[in-house]
């Protein structure tokens, strides 16, 4: 019995020592990364971030040093506070409270205390740093811009926040990482990869040698330059001509889909969101709720398309073989349709009209015609809807383009499944009538005007399309991702496309855009004029109605494609018209010779119309 | 040396002894070395010392195992009393390390008595238990043993060397075996007991609930006819020793003592100061996972972070480069050697060899649970070393004396009577 108790008393000794090991070992985790933090210091090496340069060579965006004032609280020692104070230009109250909080944050992990010195304050306080033990200068490589222009292209950069850190463990607190923009589409060729080096430490903090003979130690491997399809002389130029207006232009070269200009208005300089500034100045972006600044109104913004959208049915119409281009339909001030006479009104023009001269006078009767025809040929509405709508989705309407920018919209072509639902089909009936608008591109087709310019490159290529792209070549190399490369067909057979490009090209020589016309340039295009509303203290209330044009030139062999949207423009030749035009000539011939339609658009502005529904009062519309 | 005595070695014993010893040199050189030469006479290298110190004990054994059984209990006696003498010396010739007087400077080495001490006053213990004349139930005969033990212990406690003198208590071990009533037991545990719950809550209500279940039990055996001084005395002296206690901790132990306590009880947490070691200690253990990080790749080793890494606290770079199941592997090679050495005991026909290889046990098992408990944050920091493996020369070759007598009195054991 006693010689028991000892034997229990040593096994049950031993018992609770591995208990023990296997808690501090293999349960408890934390002791594991404790002992990475405090024996092993991790020093990164971040390569350069590469440079973005325009399609002409023009470099865009490059980097620019910056330099941190970081401090370790623990190994601070008294210093003169009064001469930091006065070489920092900050006060020693503030001086105070950042050591508290970066003491309060970490004692061991260095914190900013003034970030982003220029140079000239670097190169003096440098001379000066060794009087102040724990505080150091971490140099930063911040965006340098060279443009003024294309910020909703470019995008920004800015610190990972906890979010990315835990799903990306490459990034860790202080990286910085592309937010929007090419920056974010191309955040990893641009960043490179930063290097590691791993230091074994003693418990004094000093460096004793490379952990595991650098074993794990990487090389930093250089960002890479990026050339974008931006032509940034046309970018400027669209941006100028948008000033105090707002909406979209999207430019294409229909040969390639390169995009040669994305225009947001409102937009910004780049500028503002770099270093100090950036975190007042993105917040005044944020709050501009009713300009919206920051929103890409070329990609996002979701229009009807308005009149542009007839040439999509005339196409569909001749595909589908329920009107030819020598049938010519009478239009009485507009279309008459169902039981109760409604009618789809028209605007004064010679009648009847054929499909060219059609196109040439936006004539609402004529679509709508074919369009009826359209979806009555089949048995069902039903049927007919989707065969129609088959066709313009292959238009890239509907969907997501594909194009390698991080924002977008669908738009919406409407879905025979969807008035099904609106008209509670089966229980009620539903007819192409009670889709008509869809004639015209009112209703329920919205559509991003960088789907509107797709569309047009579409027309001007007689068939297919490439997915429009921001990148030209990545280091020098031109890219072969084959989504950019390989044309994507519309459904619509080639000869049906020249009597549409004929329409187009008689709205510029004796249609809608008459007064547009560009001196050697065949210029192809349409005009549209697209109702919208707003909600005013809760009730719809209609706006003056966007205005919109698409076009391209020259009429064979064609080199550029643009859709611009100005909202509330009025009619589609007032604004937008205007500015294609002008876009076009800038362009192709690199100088204005319509200096009138120039000085037009410079001097006039939208904002009194942009106010009107936020006064309060009673206002008119389409003045 | 009679040739049937080395056959009767037992070899299972002295395997231990020599895994223990090679893998602990192995994890010296791990916590020492600097990425540079290696060179056998460069003394100012703890392993080198350690080597030497190491080839030196295989002379220790040989003399060991030369001298005659006989030797030991008839002089065991007088060993004892050098030693006693030995410790004496110290506070007259004693070199000061660390602030505790407890070595002799002889050269570039050091000697410290007390390590061989304890292999004395277990003979000594043997011899006195094992005499015919002794009567270990008796009183006086308890005083007296008590004294053996206590003696050396109280010389070494001013030296200052608390944790060596502590190391006395294990001849609870032989005592017990030997018949020591049980109630010595229940006592020091109670008191022990006692003295955690006084420190962790107010000794006022410690008092409070204990008298409250004195006098429950009292109610529940009333029928019984108790003897009602019994209980009002252990109420007596369950509040006498709580206040005692009380007073003691905060009034004659130093803060650095207090403080040591107050960090295992979790009453106070300080990783920087007087809790630093353990911290370190438990870091440097938890990183090294299911199977540590690989021998002379502990960063927390290579660091230094551990303080005294290669003595006292040796296991906690087990613990980082051997993971879960090196440090797994050397508890259980330790709770072999001890159970293998009770085994050994208790299959000794005479007396003497069986007390003494009893106490053997009883140092050993100390030694190791204050060790280990302390690198593992279990208890108080003591510092002692873990047999056979800390750096050290008079330690290694104190336990090597100790383990290797009783192996020669073992392995006369065929021989005797």
């Amino acid at each position: 019995m006693r010689k028991l108790l000892l034997y229990l008393i040593i096994i049950t000794t031993g018992t609770v020592f591995v208990i023990r090991l296997f808690y501090l070992q293999i349960y408890n985790t934390s002791f594991a990364s404790l002992s990475e933090d405090n024996a092993i210091k991790v020093i990164y090496d971040y390569p350069q971030r590469g440079a973005i340069y325009d399609r002409n060579g023009r470099l865009l965006v490059t980097n620019q040093p910056s330099y941190d004032v970081m401090v370790i609280p623990r190994e601070l020692k008294p210093f003169d506070t009064t001469e930091f104070c006065s070489i920092l230009k900050i006060t020693k109250d503030k001086l105070v409270k950042r050591l508290k909080k970066a003491r309060i944050y970490s004692p061991r992990v260095p914190s900013i205390i003034i970030p982003q010195l220029t140079k000239n304050e670097y190169a003096y306080l440098q001379e000066k740093m060794r009087k102040f033990e724990g505080f150091y200068i971490q140099k930063r490589s911040l965006r340098d811009y060279q443009t003024e222009y294309a910020s909703n292209v470019l995008g920004y950069i800015g610190e990972v926040n906890d979010r990315i850190i835990k799903d990306k463990p490459y990034y860790i607190s202080g990286d910085l990482i592309g937010i929007d923009g090419v920056e974010k589409q191309y955040e990893k060729e641009l960043r490179g990869i930063k290097g590691v080096k791993r230091i074994q430490k003693d418990r004094f903090n000093r460096d004793i040698g490379p952990y595991k003979n650098k074993k794990f130690d990487t090389l930093p491997v250089n960002g890479k330059d990026l050339t974008l399809t931006i032509d940034s002389k046309l970018q400027a130029y669209g941006q100028k001509l948008m000033k105090n207006k707002r909406g979209g232009i999207v430019v294409l070269e229909p040969d390639t889909g390169e995009i040669l200009t994305l225009v947001t208005a409102p937009s910004y300089k780049p500028e503002l969101l770099v270093g100090r500034k950036r975190s007042p100045n993105f917040t005044k972006l944020v709050y501009d709720t009713i300009a919206i600044p920051l929103f890409d109104r070329g990609l996002k913004a979701e229009y009807p398309p308005g009149s542009p959208f007839k040439t999509i049915n005339a196409l569909i119409g001749l595909q589908e073989n329920i009107v030819d281009t020598q049938e010519s339909i009478s239009c009485r001030m507009g279309y008459y349709y169902g039981k109760n006479g409604r009618k789809l009104g028209c605007h004064s023009h010679r009648s009847p009209l054929s499909m060219i001269p059609g196109i040439a006078n936006s004539c609402n009767a004529y679509f709508a015609t074919v369009y009826r025809r359209i979806i009555e040929k089949y048995e069902t509405p039903q049927e007919g809807m989707d065969k129609w709508r088959k066709h313009v989705e292959s238009f890239g309407l509907g969907n997501y383009l594909g194009y390698d920018l991080p924002t977008g919209k669908k738009g919406k072509v409407p879905t025979s499944s969807y008035y099904n639902k609106i008209y509670q089909y089966p229980t009620y009936k539903w007819y192409a009538s009670a889709t008509l608008s869809n004639a015209i591109g009112q209703g329920e087709v919205l559509a991003t005007p960088i789907q509107l310019a797709n569309m047009t490159a579409a027309i001007a290529n007689r068939g297919y399309y490439y997915t429009p792209h921001i990148i030209k070549a990545i280091d020098g190399k031109p890219i072969e991702n084959e989504n950019y490369t390989i044309p994507k067909m519309t459904t619509i057979d080639k000869q049906h496309f020249e009597p549409v490009v004929e329409g187009m090209h008689q709205v510029y020589t004796q249609g809608t855009a008459s007064s547009l016309q560009v001196e050697g340039i065949a210029i192809c295009g349409k005009t549209g004029t697209a109702e919208n509303f707003t909600k005013i203290n809760g009730i719809r209330t209609q706006l003056t109605d966007h205005s919109v044009f698409v076009a391209f030139a020259p009429k064979d062999n064609p080199k550029i494609a643009i859709a611009v949207f100005v909202e509330n423009g009025y009619w589609g030749s007032r604004y937008a018209g205007r500015i294609a035009s002008l876009m076009i000539e800038k362009y192709l011939k690199g100088t204005i010779s319509r200096t009138d339609l120039e000085t037009w658009i410079l001097t006039h502005s939208l904002e009194e119309e942009y106010a009107k529904p936020y006064s309060g009062q009673p206002f008119k519309i389409n003045q | 040396m009679a040739k049937s005595s080395i056959a009767s070695i037992d070899w299972i014993t002295v395997l231990l002894f020599i895994l223990l010893v090679g893998f602990g040199w192995g994890n010296i050189y791990s916590a020492s070395y600097e990425s540079e030469t290696f060179s056998l006479a460069d003394f100012s290298r703890v392993y080198i010392k350690q080597a030497y110190w190491i080839l030196l004990s295989i002379l220790l054994i040989i003399i060991t195992q030369a001298i005659e059984v006989k030797f030991y209990e008839r002089f065991a006696g007088l060993i004892y009393v050098l030693s006693l003498l030995s410790l004496l010396g110290l506070f007259v010739f004693g070199k000061n390390v660390n602030g505790a007087t407890s070595w002799y400077a002889i050269g570039p080495a050091g000697i410290q008595p007390s390590e061989f001490a304890k292999a004395c006053t277990a003979l000594a213990l043997a011899k006195y238990l094992s005499d015919m004349q002794t009567n270990i139930k008796l009183i006086g005969h308890q005083v007296r043993a008590f004294l053996i033990i206590a003696l050396p212990a109280i010389i070494i406690v001013p030296q200052p060397d608390p944790g060596s003198a502590l190391v006395y208590a294990a001849f609870f071990f032989p005592l017990y075996r030997e018949g020591l009533a049980a109630m010595y037991l229940i006592v020091g545990a109670s008191a022990a007991a006692l003295f955690i719950l006084t420190l962790l809550f107010d000794p006022l209500w410690v008092v409070l609930t204990i008298s409250l279940g004195i006098v429950a039990l009292l109610v529940r055996n009333r029928k019984r006819k108790p003897k009602y001084s019994r209980y009002l005395m252990t109420m007596i002296v369950v509040t006498g020793f709580c206040f005692s206690v009380n007073y003691i901790f905060n009034n004659v132990f130093e803060q650095r003592h207090r403080d040591r306590f107050n960090i295992v009880l979790g009453k106070e947490v300080d990783s920087k100061g007087i809790g630093y070691n353990t911290n370190q200690s438990e870091i440097a253990i938890g990183s090294g996972s299911w199977t540590g990080k690989g021998w002379k790749e502990g960063t927390q080793t290579k660091g230094g972070f551990v303080p005294e890494q290669h003595t006292d606290y040796i296991f906690s770079t087990v613990g980082e480069e051997w993971g879960f199941l090196g440090a797994t592997t050397i508890i259980i090679l330790f709770i072999l050697l001890l159970i293998r050495l009770i085994h050994l005991a208790e299959k000794q026909k005479n007396q003497f060899s069986r007390v003494y290889g009893y106490s053997v046990v009883g140092i050993l098992f100390i030694h190791f649970t204050i060790n280990i408990g302390m690198v593992t944050g279990l208890i108080p920091t003591i510092g002692i070393p873990l047999p056979f493996f800390s750096y050290g020369g008079s330690g290694l070759w104190g336990f090597t004396i100790l383990l290797f007598i009783f192996i020669k009195l073992d392995a006369n054991r065929v021989n005797e009577w």
